[in-house]
């Protein structure tokens, strides 16, 4: 009789971690399709031509080019300019939040700003082309709101909420001896938390920024709507400009199943997989150091 | 000499502590015009009509929005099917049975990537494995297998936490009475894990359906004269609706419709939302630990 | 160790399996589908995606066993659904290039071509713009990027904005084939959507994008307010046309034909069939004029006729 129950629950025990197979094989399997379809491209291209290429024009007149780099600096300018904006205002509401606000504000802002990282981003995208695209126009005297930097304010404010939630949480596991130590020795609260807390936690806000820039990085739908998509070299971040999450979203509809332009986009797709594969591997690495100095 | 330095200390730190507040309210203040603007042109669109009646093309003035509401909520449910066991499934693994080995800490690098990914790549992974590789073609269960991919990190870390939450002792009086380890979730960690589970699934699946990037590749659609029966079918969606008003559509109106689905999408997406704050700070009250 | 395996195999079964009983369910609808109802996929052309959605629309109320799907997202994307077998019907501004036809026929599939429509190719400015007239040469030259000043055609000296569509549009591939002649130049914005063009040309003065009739026109026919416009020439010295211009339509350089290629031939009483004729009617031509476009002429009718065999 007992053997029957440690049948079961054996088997039980085999179900779950089935499960968290899944995860593992999900991951291994979108790195596997995105591996196989763009590695193809390659043996069209060579890696200098994509990767430095100055033009990425598929459908040309005469011949197809298929250089990403105005992409890849597409992709970089919205991340710097959303971090930009991001970091300062977050982990100033970061501070706020964790160390001046009392209780009760805390209990109501905290979910509040968990609602802007609930707005989809095809809304957010919505308003910038209706709104904050022609008030930027307007305000800079440009033709079009639709660039670089309108994009970013608003990939900017998404990427806010990321950024404001993991350096409370890091500022907040700081242990209290911190700030008891630093209020004893005379120190303002300011004083205290610049000299004694921000350097303590800064590696774990260092995680939090990458966690931001991963997911400006990614960010489809607002580029796609409010970037402007134009293929050439940026050259100011009132230009147009094309990340490479948006060329993938605009042509993916167009290809035809195998073909050198599927295979580019998914070759491209790769390159994305990498980088946030890459940042999340450094903020696991920073995260794992914080953890071990504090023990958290 | 003392006292004026404490004095410009204690002026700099007004004027940071300043600075700091001014950055947290505009996080609420963009929040709040994010509402305003949506509401004050999109809260014009709205009526029964626009809520309950079928796309119609031609004028759109006439029709409504139901079958982008009916697709979102059919997406939701297949979300909801497909990620939730599985997910609720791993964060058991990962919490109760885990052991500190290869296995384990792949799976939690697993999904820490998995997090991290953009949607548009989700897009790709399901057009090429779910749509093309398993033949099932752009429709409801392709977009609803894809974002469940999506959507299970999410699920799966929510659901660990609740099950932290739990403390030891309460696993450890259980097998103290020799119950088996299953009995012991099943009795004593789940019933007490299972409302921030529901919580962590249901703030996941809102995330899913405003979605628009994966849904473009795999399966909406801008017009559809039925609604959707199986889950083969095509279907339109709230996000996408939303998208296509905005950037294809040529009716004058089209502005205000646009803005008219989006304020749909966010009431929905608040409503869950403030579905789980609710839930949260009752269940909050009862806890006696 | 073995318990890991295990666990990794059983993962794997189990989400093969479940993929397995979708396909033999799949199997089951599709034969389901095709008994009960008949469904018309039709993906393609943003040009047209309004107007096969308004036909589709007025169609279904008339056969109701009729089960619809129209989206957009460019003459290349329903092209390349056509060929990838994901659509019955792909809406097209532009004919299919021989390469694709060849392709298509690589997996099996003779595309059908018929004519729906005829559309004049609209240059727009905002409506500030004092400018009125171009010839081709000057409207090539402008989206080719060569000439980048609007003094230089005799306009306000401001740079000029291009604004065009994606390169999956049929009116992206039409226009630079048939008008610019030569690559775009590559700080033209690429906007998603015909509409999107138009509310870029709204916002700024000093832009110019090409559009579809139906989207430069409002319900009633006229231009919408905000822009207007160019009046074409082919050259100096010939006429310059508006495309607003009913009476000199035949005469408007910049004029094309809106395509739908079927998958396969359209038989006698399939729904493919009755949706084609639909199309071609009366009352399909009078939906395709209240779009903004122009109903097709003798000549393409005859085609069609052919085409139908």
């Amino acid at each position: 009789m007992s053997s029957c129950k440690n049948l079961k629950e054996k088997i039980i025990s085999v179900i779950f971690s089935a499960t968290g197979a899944i995860a593992l094989l999900t991951l291994m399997g979108i790195f596997i399709f995105l591996f196989t379809t763009g590695i193809k491209a390659f043996s069209h291209l060579s890696p200098g031509e994509f990767f430095a290429g100055r033009e990425w024009n598929p459908a040309a007149y005469q011949d197809p080019k298929w250089g990403i780099l105005s992409l890849l600096i597409s992709t970089a300018m919205i991340t710097l300019g959303s971090l930009i904006i991001a970091i300062p205002l977050g982990i100033a509401a970061a501070i706020y939040l964790s160390e001046i606000a009392r209780p009760s504000i805390r209990e109501v802002v905290k979910p509040v700003i968990e609602m802007i990282a609930g707005v989809p981003s095809v809304v957010l995208g919505l308003l910038g082309v209706l709104f904050l695209a022609p008030a930027i126009a307007d305000l800079f005297n440009l033709s079009s709101g639709l660039n670089a930097f309108t994009s970013s304010i608003i990939v900017g404010i998404m990427v806010l909420p990321t950024i404001i939630s993991i350096s409370e949480d890091v500022l907040r596991s700081l242990p209290k001896e911190f700030r008891e130590a630093g209020l004893a020795l005379g120190a303002t609260k300011w004083q205290m938390i610049r000299m004694t807390l921000l350097p303590a936690g800064l590696s774990g806000l260092a995680a939090a920024t990458l966690l931001g820039l991963g997911r400006a990085i990614g960010e489809t739908m607002v580029v796609l709507m409010v970037a402007g998509n134009s293929r050439a070299m940026p050259t100011s971040f009132f230009d147009p400009i094309r990340p490479i999450t948006a060329n993938i979203a605009i042509e993916i509809k167009e290809v035809v199943k195998d073909s050198l332009h599927y295979q580019t986009l998914f070759a491209m797709g790769l390159v994305l997989f990498g980088l946030t594969f890459l940042i999340n591997f450094i903020s696991d690495l920073i995260i794992q150091k914080q953890v071990r100095k504090y023990q958290w | 000499m003392v006292k004026t330095e404490m004095i410009s200390e204690n002026s700099k730190q007004n004027i940071v502590f300043m600075i700091t507040r001014a950055a947290t309210f505009f996080s609420v203040v963009v929040l709040f015009l994010v509402f305003m603007f949506v509401f004050m042109e999109g809260a014009a669109v709205i009526n029964i009509n626009f809520l309950t009646k079928m796309w119609s093309h031609s004028d759109i003035r006439q029709g409504g929005i139901f079958p982008a509401l009916v697709g979102s909520v059919f997406l939701g449910m297949g979300v909801a099917i497909v990620s939730i066991p599985i997910g609720i499934g791993t964060a058991i693994y990962l919490n109760e049975y885990a052991k500190n080995n290869l296995f384990t800490r792949s799976i939690k690098l697993a999904i820490r990537n998995l997090a991290g990914i953009p949607s548009i790549i989700y897009g790709l992974f399901g057009l090429s494995f779910f749509v093309l590789f398993l033949q099932l073609g752009t429709s409801l269960v392709a977009a609803s297998l894809t974002l469940g991919v999506m959507t299970l990190p999410w699920i799966i870390t929510a659901s660990e936490e609740a099950l932290k939450a739990v403390p030891l002792s309460f696993r450890e009086g259980s097998y103290a009475l020799g119950a088996s380890k299953w009995q012991t979730i099943r009795g004593n960690v789940l019933p007490h894990s299972w409302s921030g589970m529901l919580t962590g699934s249901i703030l996941g699946i809102s995330r899913a359906m405003g979605e628009t990037a994966p849904i473009i590749v795999v399966g909406a659609t801008f017009f559809m004269s039925y609604l959707p029966t199986s889950p083969f079918d095509k279907f339109m969606a709230l996000p996408y609706h939303t998208f296509i008003l905005a950037t294809q559509h040529s009716s004058q109106y089209a502005r205000g419709y646009a803005l008219g689905t989006a304020l749909v999408l966010i009431c929905l997406t608040f409503i869950l939302n403030l579905g789980v704050f609710i839930i949260r700070y009752k269940l909050r009250k009862k806890k006696e630990w | 160790m073995k318990k890991y395996i295990l666990a990794l195999l059983l993962g794997l079964i189990i989400v093969t399996a479940g993929c397995s009983t979708q396909q033999e369910v799949t199997g089951a609808a599709v034969g389901e589908t095709v008994k009960i109802r008949e469904s018309l996929e039709i993906k393609g052309s943003d040009t047209m995606v309004q107007v096969v959605s308004a036909l589709a629309e007025e169609y279904s109320r008339q056969d109701t066993r009729a089960r619809m799907t129209v989206t957009g997202g460019g003459s290349g994307t329903g092209i390349a659904a056509l060929i990838n077998g994901e659509a019955d019907i792909a809406d097209s501004s532009r004919a299919m290039k021989e390469k694709e036809i060849t392709e298509a026929k690589e997996r099996g599939i003779t595309p059908y071509e018929f004519i729906i429509a005829r559309d004049m190719l609209s240059v727009v400015v905002n409506e500030d713009n004092p400018i009125s007239e171009l010839t081709f040469e000057q409207i090539s030259s402008i989206f080719k990027g060569e000439t980048t000043n609007w003094k230089e055609v005799g306009g306000n000296d401001q740079k000029i904005t291009l604004y065009g569509r994606q390169s999956t549009s049929g009116t992206y591939v039409f226009f630079m084939e048939d008008v610019v002649k030569g690559d775009y130049s590559q700080k033209m914005r690429n906007l998603e959507g015909s509409q999107a063009i138009v509310e870029a040309v709204k916002q700024d003065e000093n832009g110019v994008g090409y559009d579809g009739l139906g989207y430069v026109v409002d319900d009633e026919g006229k231009i919408i307010s905000g822009i207007k416009a160019i009046k074409v020439a082919r050259d100096q010295n010939s006429e310059y046309i508006s495309p607003l211009d009913a009476s000199k339509q035949a005469k408007y350089p910049i004029s094309r034909l809106l395509y739908q290629y079927f998958a396969k031939k359209p038989e006698q009483g399939s729904a493919l069939y009755n949706f084609l004729r639909f199309e071609l009617s009366e009352k399909g031509q009078d939906i395709v004029t209240k779009s903004g476009f122009l109903p097709i002429t003798v000549t393409e009718k005859k085609l069609n006729e052919q085409r139908l065999g």
